[in-house]
């Protein structure tokens, strides 16, 4: 057993994140912990999603064993049609990206740096297979890019770092990480810390960050 | 009378040439025209470069075209599959080529291609290692990169409904990349699950015009990739 893990679950981390997007936004949610942003909305929001693949307007998974394997999100799993959704080919998709019409995306990260650098598609390992998808059109296009993240990696080794050493998928894009311990901006080439997860002191997170943490700032 | 339909898979794709380049419809295994990829494997074609987000799954469709060696370079997004084997094999033991190209890099750059736009500008990939050997230029204070616009000797693709002008309709998000491919081949193949005749397609829901369609051919009951791999299908 390692160390036990304090701070807020997967669960709790996506609905932190959900309530920083504002209403009648167009978001695209990443692979992982981001999707379940979407079962986090608050109550009386309305948010559009965007999958890349050709979809506006995704709705929930199907119930197991129903779904058309050719109604699918970017991950490759089968989804449904919200009222007003909308297909579309992968060039115009990749418009609404690239073209700054979509409003928040949520991504997962392998290091994200103090001055917003994300690495999240290759740890450059010799072997692997280099694979991008979408990510470097949407960090290079859309407005807003929050990271959700482990605050480390299972082995302890901290995922906000002075400067990345995987390899990049956009300079200075991120503006907000949601991790299991904190949330963090990235502002002015600093970590700036927003919000401590219950239990958590400050102290425990700068250790578990490999950057200078700016400690909250406090409201009048 | 113009009637661009073909009576069989195997006529469809009997002229695709040793070292062509094949754009293949699909993302993942929604709008995989797998039946046109068998046909291209029994064909023979070999050399190929193809170009698909991903590598295929199993050893069906697009995987088992890279499987049978006919497939010197993929240019894809996303070759890492979450069922197969194939393509990871043969590229460590360098089999295969890769191009990576970002993907909404290579959506533009398929439909630039069709447009007869040579090259383009795009942020993506700006101070990643996918930026290297790509001319950059600042406009307006950002910087991008220039990209080329790709074409195809052929396109083979999957629609929903076809007529026999090539008219298409697709099927939910099976149409991904296929409208921009049909644009960028000098031949592009449909495999449809059902052909018509002209004016049975709402002329305001064609998704592909018929201009960018050279043949038609159809498959009353295609395969899914999921289900064959389920069933523990491998081609040929």
């Amino acid at each position: 057993m390692s160390e036990q893990r304090q701070g807020w679950t997967r669960e709790q981390m996506a609905e932190r994140c959900a309530f920083d997007i504002p209403n009648g936004s167009y978001v695209n949610l990443g692979i992982g912990i981001p999707e379940l942003v979407a079962d986090y909305v608050p109550e009386g929001r309305e948010l559009i999603y965007h999958t890349e693949n050709g979809l506006l307007g995704m709705g929930p998974s199907p119930a197991e064993g129903e779904g058309d394997p050719e109604l699918i999100n970017a991950g490759k799993k089968k989804v449904t049609l919200n009222p007003g959704a909308a297909f579309f080919h992968h060039a115009d998709s990749f418009a609404m990206i690239r073209g700054g019409h979509i409003d928040v995306c949520v991504l997962g990260a392998l290091q994200v740096a103090q001055n917003g650098d994300l690495a999240n598609w290759s740890t450059g390992a010799p072997g692997a297979i280099p694979s991008v998808g979408g990510a470097m059109d949407l960090v290079a296009g859309v407005r807003t890019i929050y990271v959700i993240t482990q605050h480390t990696t299972k082995d302890g080794t901290p995922k906000l770092v002075e400067s990345c050493t995987f390899p990049l998928t956009g300079v200075g894009v991120v503006k907000r990480i949601y991790t299991d311990l904190a949330v963090v901006d990235a502002v002015g080439g600093h970590f700036q810390l927003v919000e401590l997860s219950p239990g958590v002191d400050f102290d425990y997170v700068r250790e578990r960050t490999a950057a200078p943490l700016l400690p909250i700032v406090q409201g009048d | 009378m113009i009637d661009k339909r073909v009576g069989s898979v195997a006529e469809a794709v009997a002229d695709i040439f040793d070292g062509a380049t094949v754009m293949i419809g699909g993302f993942g295994e929604a709008g995989s025209p797998i039946e046109l990829i068998h046909a291209l494997i029994e064909q023979g074609a070999t050399g190929l470069t193809v170009v698909n987000n991903n590598t295929g799954s199993g050893e069906v469709g697009l995987a088992a075209l890279i499987k049978a060696g006919r497939v010197a370079r993929m240019i894809c997004s996303y070759p890492r599959s979450t069922n197969s084997t194939v393509f990871p094999d043969m590229y460590r033991s360098g089999q295969i080529e890769l191009e990576l190209v970002p993907q909404g890099t290579l959506a533009e750059r398929i439909r630039a291609g069709g447009a007869g736009i040579p090259a383009f500008y795009t942020p993506t990939g700006v101070g990643t290692p996918l930026e290297e050997g790509l001319e950059k230029r600042n406009f307006d204070g950002r910087d991008y990169v220039m990209v080329r616009g790709l074409k195809a000797d052929f396109t083979l693709i999957k629609g929903q409904v076809a007529d026999s002008h090539g008219n298409i309709v697709y099927n939910k998000t099976a149409r991904n990349y296929s409208p921009v491919m049909a644009m960028a081949a000098t031949t592009t193949i449909v495999q449809a699950t059902s052909v018509v005749e002209p004016g049975k397609i709402d002329p305001e829901t064609v998704v592909t015009p018929g201009v960018f369609v050279r043949r038609v051919v159809e498959v009353p009951n295609p395969a899914q990739e999921s289900v064959l791999i389920a069933a523990g299908v491998t081609f040929p």
